[in-house]
């Protein structure tokens, strides 16, 4: 693009250079000079600042140079209306953002590709790094940020009590801070929703409660009649499963049993998987079975052969199912194999407790021996062990990865427990009776704690993820927008085959041999698909299918077959033998060609 | 005129004929035909009418001869009415020439032969004609009709070949091109620049053709042209008087190149030696008034005469131009001993190389620094660190020297603008430099203060390394105490490697603790040795700063301690660590021991590698609660080592880690092939119960098979990793590589990026789901014309310019 300045300078060669003036040409000048008065103000700010001479005049020649470049620029990128864009080029986006949406690293390129494989190499690292960037660039609107809680000086945050909490923040927080006495039906189990608009209670007695709780609107109350061991929502907050005390239930909001599950017997923990919909449960004749709720039917119940399975929780990142049992082990379990994936020795004693956070990478463990250990669950190795004097018997981590642990009586809540050494709990608390159950709210700072005398609800400023994704999990959506994202969810469901340690293990390519694949295929099909059909017979009248002959044509029909086997070695065998001839011919033709010494030979 | 215009009539009627013909695709071309011509139709009217009358004619005798023919075809019985050349005639028939003389040959001779007797004819002709007829070479006879075709269809194969392969970077460039829209040549979406779409744009509204009006009344720019049509008038335009005096101008500068030309050539041709070395001599001094010159005024230019005078002078030293070696100077050495001339030109040549060689640069250089005093009275262009810096201890160490903050390249560049600088600033200069001498001075404070520090701490490194030195060597008592120990450790060691896979917990912890107790005394005895030392240290110190040589070989002798163990090293240094560490800050010590002697036990423990035990028991951090639970049994608030009894009591009978260890064994035995044996019982031997194998068939009928690759979990004795294939997800997973891929990486690089509107922008889904073909619905796909080719090639040029371009600068 020529700029109108450029024009007229190219057109006068003769000495009269007269350049007509142009009022945009003017207020360019203007711009410019409007650019060096800030560009000097600014050393000079600095001179006053720095007092240092060579640095400044060092500075005065870069500026000197930059604004040369810049003058040169803004030649070259002229608009019509004469201004320069004052901000060129894309926004800048920081690194650290875009290492953020990182996805593997691309691969070096290897010598040399065909035209075509480069292409679409090219192609696709493009597009690639487009998304990275384009991500990098939009993670602008998730502007919310985790608060936390600070203390005055010479005050532990762990001694600040809920009541002040409660009373510094604002009403609708505040009243995020309450307690429900139910010390009728015994220790309550917890569970929240999937956006943490419902709370789900279970009582040891036989009480269950589903609550709207931050409009503190009671959806229903029942008492099952029978002991409950465990409760959890499914998918949408319009179901939910109960462990009783025989087989496991599943109810609606109106309270309603919908189905009595005679499958899943003595169930004492669940884990509902929701991109898989499927319900995780673990009972005490030591079965772990997986029920899928969008079709009803039961995926795999695998025998784990370790007694009592009363410890469970997810990976939320791989779906991977974690068990603790009494000799201290952890193991992983996926719907796809009988056997355990990983089997850790955790603890001395017998497992209490285990919590895995949001994105898989750390497991937090608690044993009879009193310890709560880290550990980096990729490479499966300890990172911290802490010693509890009494002990835990619930984990639980938030989305933002604070640990609450349940000592008796006693809720703390852990930062950075993996990363740092803790020496002290970030929060405690002291409810009325034995902890039962443990749970943090998503998108809120909210801990849920179930005990023997009822139900608390603490505030944790820096617990909850503060910045939603509204089509995953919104918890402000309507009904409408609910049966929306059912309908997209089930769309979207991910079959339970796919479930694996490593979640990019479907997208890399399978190079077992021809031979595991066919015995796979085998396996699944339960039969060959490439055997040869084995020959029978045929039925012939007038007395030829008497047992003689039909013995005879089997004979003759393996002599055939063997025939060919026979005649196809040999014309291997012929093969090679050729081959060898060759072979000799050619070596005897070299060792024919006469040397100069070979007259000296006998 | 007239017989032009009949024959464009004629191309008239025949285009008419084409359009008939050739339809709808033709009528452009012809009506174009039509355009052109129908101006100069009405043009040339009148004489189209005479013309007209001219044809009537000739077509009624045409018509009248036909008539004579039919008639005389009536008659049956054929007439041969043979037409005769005879004479000259309009019509004549073409196939009635009779051969009347036909059986005489004629020569050629026979129709040239009146040719020499014609003047008319050329001598050139003549000759050619002639040059014929003593030639007697015949013609060969023409080629068969299927090698003639042969022969033509090769040709037109080529021909089409060639005409094809044309299309074959176009057609590669589409195959490979991301996406496709057709039809091809569209224009381009989105933004266009304001320019054109500006020319393109008409004014409709009755405002918009009103602004015009006026902006064109007054002869104002409506789009891109800058000037208005007086200013580009008034822009070409030069006055008469301009021009005569520009013409002058250009006059006189050429006469005076040429007179200046002139000169020289003659000066160049004057051979006199003596009037060359004057004006040699002449130019000489004038050079050097005019460099003193320019040192005054042009400092910058200055420089560059006076490098040019150094590269001068290094080519002189390089080469031996003037050092009497060449041919011409070795005839004069022969002669200088009689002759008095040629011993003054050596003379002379050696003199015009030591005036090269001779360094100038040194006098204009304190010139320039008295300039430098003179102008702004700089003291601080070289401080005195500078002289300072020779002083210095260390000698061995260029580093050391002088201010580390000062870079040479820096005081250069100031000096140089200092150089450079006007007068204006030399008072806000002067303000400045006060400023900054004050700030120099703190800097020198600061710097001699780490200057002292380094050296005393040159002082101190290599004593302690001397020490370390004879301590190695001579062994001193304690030292030999310590090893002794630690070989009672690792004896210790050994024999818990041996337990360990039976050892009890208790055991354990036990050994463990003795193992501590042992290292911190050893660690107090090593804590003594190292304080009595730094005693002597800083003894030394004083003493060790006069013996700089002495050190500098301490230095050098320091890589080649000798180091019996790698352990005995690490402790070494561990300890030297702790003990810096601990002199300064005791109290955190004394507060908790354990931290202190731990550390090193784990050290020693990682070396092993991991250990399951360590895996259990790894050093715990305990956390203090604030609030003491009160439901739960008392007893849990106990001390830790009950709590760890109680435990221990409680899992006495199950011993959760041999178990565990047994389990995974069992594991990796399942996992390990087993021998296949083919042994037939009885088969060349002997068969019955109780016979042992023979060696041989022992050798040929087992078959081993090879080691299966390492297990995930050799390095975690901790974890049980399950080697066993995930069948299900091989079932979804991609079994052969896709065609363009030749390694997997790349292939699982590609499809790395998911593609869904959950994980991308808007934007990126679009772009990474772009269809490869793109067809605007009811526009016509027509194949490509030959233009298009044309241009395609232009463009893949510049394309292939610019890949070039880019991969050179990738490179």
């Amino acid at each position: 693009m020529a700029s109108p300045g450029d024009a007229t300078l190219d057109t006068s060669h003769v000495g009269k250079n007269k350049v007509p003036a142009r009022y945009w040409l003017e207020l360019q000048k203007e711009g410019k000079d409007e650019a060096e008065v800030g560009k000097d103000a600014e050393p000079s700010r600095k001179r006053l600042r720095r007092k240092e001479k060579k640095k400044e005049k060092m500075k005065e020649k870069k500026t000197q140079k930059a604004k040369k470049m810049k003058q040169e620029d803004t030649l070259v990128k002229q608009t019509i209306s004469g201004k320069s864009d004052p901000f060129p080029g894309p926004a800048p986006i920081s690194q650290d953002r875009v290492r953020k949406f990182k996805r593997k690293t691309k691969t070096k390129r290897s010598g040399s590709v065909g035209n075509k494989l480069r292409d679409v190499i090219s192609r696709s690292e493009e597009a690639s790094e487009m998304a990275q960037k384009q991500s990098a660039r939009f993670d602008l609107l998730l502007p919310e940020d985790a608060g936390f809680l600070e203390g005055d000086e010479d005050e532990d945050t762990c001694t600040i009590s809920q009541e002040d909490i409660a009373d510094a923040v604002d009403i609708t927080s505040g009243a995020k801070y309450f307690n429900l006495k139910l010390s009728q039906f015994g220790p309550y189990r917890v569970d929240y929703s999937k956006t943490g608009r419902h709370l789900l209670l279970g009582g040891r007695r036989g009480h269950v409660a589903c609550v709207d709780w931050q409009s503190k609107q009671l959806m229903c109350e029942i008492n099952v009649m029978e002991s409950v061991n465990d409760v959890k929502w499914l998918h949408s907050e319009a179901m939910y499963a109960v462990a009783q005390k025989k087989w496991l239930y599943i109810y609606d909001t109106n309270g309603i049993e919908l189905h009595c599950i005679r499958k899943f017997n003595d169930v004492l923990r669940m884990q509902f998987l929701p991109y898989h919909f499927l319900l995780a449960t673990a009972s005490a004749t030591s079965f772990l079975q997986y029920l899928d709720v969008s079709v009803g039917k039961e995926v795999a119940a695998i025998c784990t052969k370790t007694g009592r399975l009363d410890v469970m929780c997810q990976n939320p990142h791989n779906a991977i199912v974690h068990l603790g049992h009494h000799n201290g082990t952890v193991t992983l379990w996926s719907p796809n194999q009988k056997e355990a994936l990983v089997k850790m020795l955790c603890h001395q004693g017998g497992v209490r407790s285990i919590a895995v956070d949001k994105t898989g990478t750390y497991m937090v463990t608690s044993g009879m021996d009193k310890k709560l250990k880290v550990f980096d669950i990729r490479t499966f190795k300890p990172l911290n062990s802490y010693f509890l004097p009494a002990g835990s018997s619930c984990l639980s981590l938030s989305q933002k990865g604070l640990l609450s642990a349940a000592t008796g009586d006693v809720v703390q809540v852990y930062r950075d427990v993996w990363s740092t050494t803790v020496t002290k709990p970030y929060m405690a608390h002291r409810v009325r009776g034995t902890v039962w159950g443990l749970h943090f709210c998503p998108f809120e700072d909210v801990l849920g704690v179930g005990h023997g005398d009822g139900f608390t609800s603490m505030l944790v400023p820096g617990a909850g993820e503060p910045n939603f994704d509204g089509l995953d999990a919104n918890p402000y959506r309507s009904a409408k927008q609910r049966q929306e994202w059912e309908v997209k969810a089930l769309l979207e469901k991910i079959q339970p085959e796919l479930i694996s340690l490593d979640p990019h293990e479907l997208g890399q390519v399978d190079n077992a041999a021809f031979e595991q694949r066919h015995q796979d295929r085998v396996q699944a099909l339960g039969f060959d698909p490439l055997a040869k059909a084995k020959f029978i017979p045929k039925y012939k009248k007038k007395g030829r299918s008497s047992a003689g002959s039909v013995e005879r044509r089997k004979k003759q029909v393996a002599h055939e077959d063997q025939r060919d086997v026979i005649r196809e070695t040999m014309e291997d065998k012929m093969k090679i033998e050729e081959e060898r001839r060759q072979r000799e011919k050619k070596a005897a033709v070299l060792s024919g060609q006469k040397s100069a010494l070979d007259r000296f030979k006998k | 005129m007239a017989k032009v215009s009949s024959k464009k009539k004629l191309s008239k009627t025949k285009a008419k004929k084409s359009s008939e013909v050739a339809g709808d695709s033709a009528v452009k071309k012809t009506e174009v035909v039509y355009d052109e011509e129908e101006e100069e139709d009405k043009e040339d009217f009148n004489e189209n009418v005479t013309s007209e009358e001219e044809e009537e004619d000739g077509e009624d005798e045409r018509r009248r001869q036909k008539l004579l023919e039919a008639i005389s075809a009536l008659g049956g019985k054929r007439k041969k009415t043979l037409g005769e050349r005879s004479e000259a005639a309009v019509q004549l028939s073409e196939f009635s020439v009779n051969a009347e003389g036909e059986g005489d040959k004629i020569n050629l001779s026979d129709l040239i032969g009146s040719m020499d007797k014609t003047p008319q004819v050329s001598a050139k002709t003549r000759k050619q004609l002639k040059t014929l007829q003593q030639s007697n070479r015949t013609v060969e006879s023409p080629l068969s009709k299927q090698e003639t075709e042969r022969i033509q269809r090769d040709v037109a194969f080529q021909k089409a070949a060639s005409e094809v392969t044309r299309w074959k970077s176009i057609i590669q460039q589409n195959q490979r091109a991301e996406q496709l829209v057709f039809p091809l040549n569209q224009e381009a979406p989105g933004p266009k620049p304001m320019e054109r779409v500006v020319t393109g744009w008409k004014a409709r509204t009755p405002l918009e053709e009103e602004i015009f009006a006026l902006l064109s009344a007054n002869k104002q720019p409506i789009h891109d042209p800058i000037l208005t049509p007086q200013e580009e008038v008034s822009m070409k335009a030069m006055s008469l008087e301009e021009a005569k005096i520009r013409r002058a101008e250009l006059q006189k500068a050429r006469a005076l190149q040429s007179y200046y030309e002139a000169k020289t050539r003659r000066e160049r041709k004057i051979k006199s030696k003596k009037y060359h070395r004057v004006q040699n001599k002449a130019k000489r001094k004038d050079f050097v008034k005019q460099f003193d010159e320019m040192v005054k005024s042009d400092p910058a230019a200055a420089l560059e005469e006076l490098h040019k005078m150094e590269l001068a002078r290094m080519q002189e030293r390089m080469s031996l131009k003037h050092q009497n070696s060449g041919k011409w100077a070795k005839s004069k050495a022969i002669m200088a001993k009689y002759d008095e001339g040629a011993r003054k030109a050596m003379q002379q040549q050696l003199e015009v190389n030591k005036d090269l060689t001779q360094k100038l640069v040194t006098a204009v250089n304190d010139e320039e620094e008295e300039e430098e005093e003179d102008e702004g009275g700089d003291p601080e262009v070289l401080p005195d660190f500078v002289n300072d810096a020779e002083q210095g201890v260390d000698s061995s160490n260029p580093w050391m020297r002088g201010k580390l903050s000062e870079d040479p390249a820096e005081k250069e560049t100031s000096e140089i603008v200092d150089l450079t600088a006007e007068e204006e600033s030399a008072d806000v200069e002067e303000e400045e430099e006060e400023e900054e001498e004050v700030k120099e001075t703190e800097e020198e404070a600061l710097l001699r203060e780490f200057d002292s520090r380094r050296k005393r701490r040159q002082a101190l490194i290599p004593v302690i390394s001397v020490d370390d030195d004879e301590e190695e060597e001579s062994k001193t008592a304690a030292e030999e105490e310590e090893e002794s120990k630690t070989a009672v450790e690792e004896k210790e060691e050994s024999k818990e490697e041996e337990e360990s896979k039976v050892a009890a917990v208790e055991e354990e912890e036990e050994e463990e603790e003795e193992e501590e107790e042992q290292l911190s005394e050893f660690t107090n005895l090593y804590k003594e040795i190292a304080e009595s030392r730094r005693g002597a240290e800083a003894e030394q110190a004083e003493a060790a700063a006069a013996a700089d040589t002495e050190t500098s070989s301490a230095q050098l002798e320091e890589t080649l301690m000798r180091i019996r163990t790698l352990e005995d090293t690490e402790e070494l240094l561990m300890q030297e660590e702790s003990a810096a560490d601990e002199a300064p800050v005791p109290p955190p010590a004394a507060e908790n021991p354990p931290p202190a002697s731990q550390p090193a036990g784990t050290n020693k423990k990682r070396k092993r590698g991991i250990e399951l035990k360590q895996v259990l028991t790894k050093a715990t951090k305990v956390i203090q609660v604030p609030l003491a639970h009160t439901v739960e049994d008392a007893e849990d608030s106990d001390d830790n080592q009950e709590q760890r009894g109680l435990i221990r009591e409680a899992f006495a009978g199950d011993d959760v880690v041999s178990d565990f260890l047994k389990e995974k064994r069992k594991q990796e035995a399942a996992g390990k092939p087993q021998v296949v044996d083919l042994t037939l019982p009885g088969w060349g031997e002997w068969g019955g119960t109780g016979l042992k194998l023979s060696r041989r068939k022992r050798k040929k009928f087992r078959m081993k098979a090879a080691p299966p690759p390492p297990r995930k979990d050799v390095s975690l004795p901790g974890v049980i990793i399950s080697e066993k294939r995930n069948r299900s997800i091989t079932l979804h997973q991609v079994n052969t590589l896709p065609f363009p891929f030749e390694t997997h990486t790349q292939f699982e690089s590609t499809i790395r990026t998911p593609l869904g509107r959950t994980w991308n922008t808007e934007r990126t889904v679009k772009k990474i789901s772009k269809p490869k073909v793109v067809t605007r619905m009811g526009a016509i796909i027509e194949p490509m014309a030959r233009e298009e080719l044309m241009k395609d090639r232009n463009q893949a040029t510049v394309a292939d310019r610019n890949s070039v371009n880019s991969g050179k600068r990738k490179r």
